[in-house]
């Protein structure tokens, strides 16, 4: 019962807000073209076709959320998941090299942080081009590492998880020097007074410590792992991938299956933003978080 | 006991000094001092007279800078190195990810010791410390004054025959801090060890200790040494013997006379 108070009603009430904006939205978008077709054909128009109308077009100015559900609901159910029509095929290339830049981005990041964290030259001469590294405009680096990747023959999946990597290690690497700096001197002086070795003060201190500074930044990654993967997939030419379906979506003026696409990366990064969520909770409760 | 007269902690001539932005602060200056085997002795006065600077030099923790000091005979980098000591600080500082019995085995993990006597020591420590039954709770559901047994039981854990407090009690109410002041004593009896302690209230180092030594601030530097002792058998009662009232007078008077009360200083 908690549950559906807590999140149903007030999650809901937005949706439904949000929903309503956006049929309000599409009439007001999609009228004009409408009517230019009325006075074209020299005909008026009732007020009641129009709103009709608005929702039915075959590439709209902003298709109503009923025609992106169907769009979604023949991409992902009715078509078999091996077409290259079909939103699961693509989700799947999107959401492979997702994980793996993730991944990969995740462990340079508590990597980095490690490293930073340990000696004072690193943290001196790594940190300012941590952050340098994210002020680079990723629409402007992304076609330079796949083109230099492919250059090298390297091809395929690593290079789009290369632009996921370079933008999901930076939350993590920032807040795992954060966590890792987070015990209180106390804890590391009782460490001090057992003579503890420095792996061990990691292992048992600064590791366990840091945690919650894990799984914070890890959902920021994970969110940003997808963005980058679908900026991966434009500048190859859009062959596979939700990146692919905005663009030809783009090119062919097909609307619906821009939405279509959008709408299904949101969900999906939802799914996987609730995930690192999940396995938060099952470590903290591992961890004696309180309640 | 042979052990009984060995000297544990001699400390002669030692000062210290911080480097501030502020310029240079005498945190110690010229501390002479010795501890034998088997005694009490707390270190009492006013915050800024060094008590706590002093226990963290025994420790380990903060380097003299001028001065020697030994502890069991060693440098104290070296009987550090040997855990010679098990601290207690002024927060239980158990460790929220672990539980109970967790945290009592931190210490002994990072010295190596096999998990079926780490297992047999957790239940032997925290029995001494009358939190048996409490092995498997987190620290935060446990009272104040319970964390802070834990934290001594952890200090024992790994058997060390001195132990040093720093205000272990310092952030308990009243009533929580007489009743661990008695299990201190009688837990200080049972083992023998030799104990360091730092606090800034009267009664409970003269309950305590054998030795209490009065400090004072600007530059930290010790006033004057009190012997003190009660007798082993000592209840809270005592509080109100006439022997008890005379040493803590002396102690208070120690304290004016080390300019604790200076109305400058408050």
């Amino acid at each position: 019962m908690n549950f559906v108070r807590n999140s149903v009603i007030p999650v809901g009430t937005v949706l439904i807000g949000i929903l309503a904006l956006w049929y309000v939205f599409t009439v007001i978008l999609n009228a004009p073209f409408e009517r230019d077709q009325a006075a074209r054909a020299n005909t008026t128009i009732s007020t009641g076709q129009l709103i009709e109308n608005t929702m039915a077009q075959e590439r709209p100015v902003l298709p109503a959320p009923h025609q992106v559900a169907a769009e979604i609901r023949k991409t992902v159910f009715d078509i078999s998941p091996t077409s290259k029509r079909s939103l699961v095929y693509h989700g799947w290339v999107t959401l492979s090299s997702t994980l793996l830049g993730f991944g990969l981005g995740t462990l340079l990041g508590i990597l980095l942080a490690i490293a930073i964290v340990h000696s004072r030259t690193l943290d001196k001469s790594l940190m300012p081009w941590i952050i340098t590294s994210q002020t680079v405009p990723i629409l402007a680096i992304a076609p330079m590492i796949i083109v230099v990747l492919n250059a090298v023959n390297i091809t395929g999946l690593l290079p789009k998880a290369m632009i996921s990597t370079y933008l999901s290690f930076f939350p993590v690497a920032v807040g795992m020097v954060k966590g890792l700096r987070s015990p209180e001197i106390m804890y590391l002086d009782l460490m001090r007074t057992y003579n503890a070795s420095k792996a061990q003060v990691f292992w048992k201190l600064r590791w366990p410590a840091s945690m919650p500074y894990l799984f914070t930044s890890m959902k920021i990654a994970v969110a940003i792992s997808l963005v980058g993967a679908i900026v991966g997939e434009l500048p190859t030419g859009a062959v596979a991938g939700i990146g692919a379906r905005l663009l030809a979506g783009s090119y062919y003026g097909q609307t619906v299956q821009i939405w279509a696409a959008l709408i299904v990366a949101a969900l999906m990064a939802a799914v996987l933003v609730s995930l690192i969520g999940l396995i938060a909770t099952f470590v903290n409760r591992r961890m004696g978080v309180r309640a | 006991m042979p052990q009984a007269a060995k000297n544990v902690i001699d400390v002669k001539d030692l000062s210290l000094v911080f480097e501030t932005n502020d310029g240079p602060v005498n945190a110690l200056s010229n501390i002479n001092l010795s501890v034998d085997g088997g005694e009490f002795v707390s270190f009492i006065g006013p915050s800024g007279c060094g008590k706590t600077t002093l226990l963290r030099v025994i420790a380990d923790l903060e380097q003299p800078t001028s001065g020697a000091i030994s502890v069991n005979g060693m440098t104290p980098s070296e009987a550090r190195q040997k855990r010679a000591y098990g601290y207690v600080f002024q927060a239980a500082a158990l460790y929220p990810w672990r539980t109970i019995a967790g945290n009592i085995s931190l210490p002994l993990e990072v010295m190596g010791i096999p998990k079926a006597e780490r297992k047999d020591r957790i239940a032997r420590n925290l029995e001494l410390v009358n939190l048996s039954g409490f092995e498997k709770k987190f620290p935060w559901q446990l009272s104040g004054g319970m964390q802070q047994r834990a934290s001594i039981a952890r200090a024992l854990s790994f058997d060390p025959h001195l132990l040093l407090m720093d205000e272990p009690f310092g952030a308990l109410d009243e009533i929580v801090r007489d009743h661990l002041n008695e299990e201190l004593l009688k837990l200080w009896a049972k083992t023998q060890k030799t104990v360091v302690f730092v606090t800034h209230s009267i009664p409970e180092a003269v309950f305590l200790s054998t030795k209490i030594v009065v400090m004072s601030p600007r530059p930290g530097r010790i006033h004057e040494v009190i012997d003190c002792n009660l007798g082993s058998e000592r209840t809270l009662d005592i509080r109100e013997s006439p022997e008890f009232l005379e040493i803590a007078h002396r102690v208070r008077e120690g304290l004016r006379h080390g300019h604790s009360y200076d109305q400058a200083h408050l």
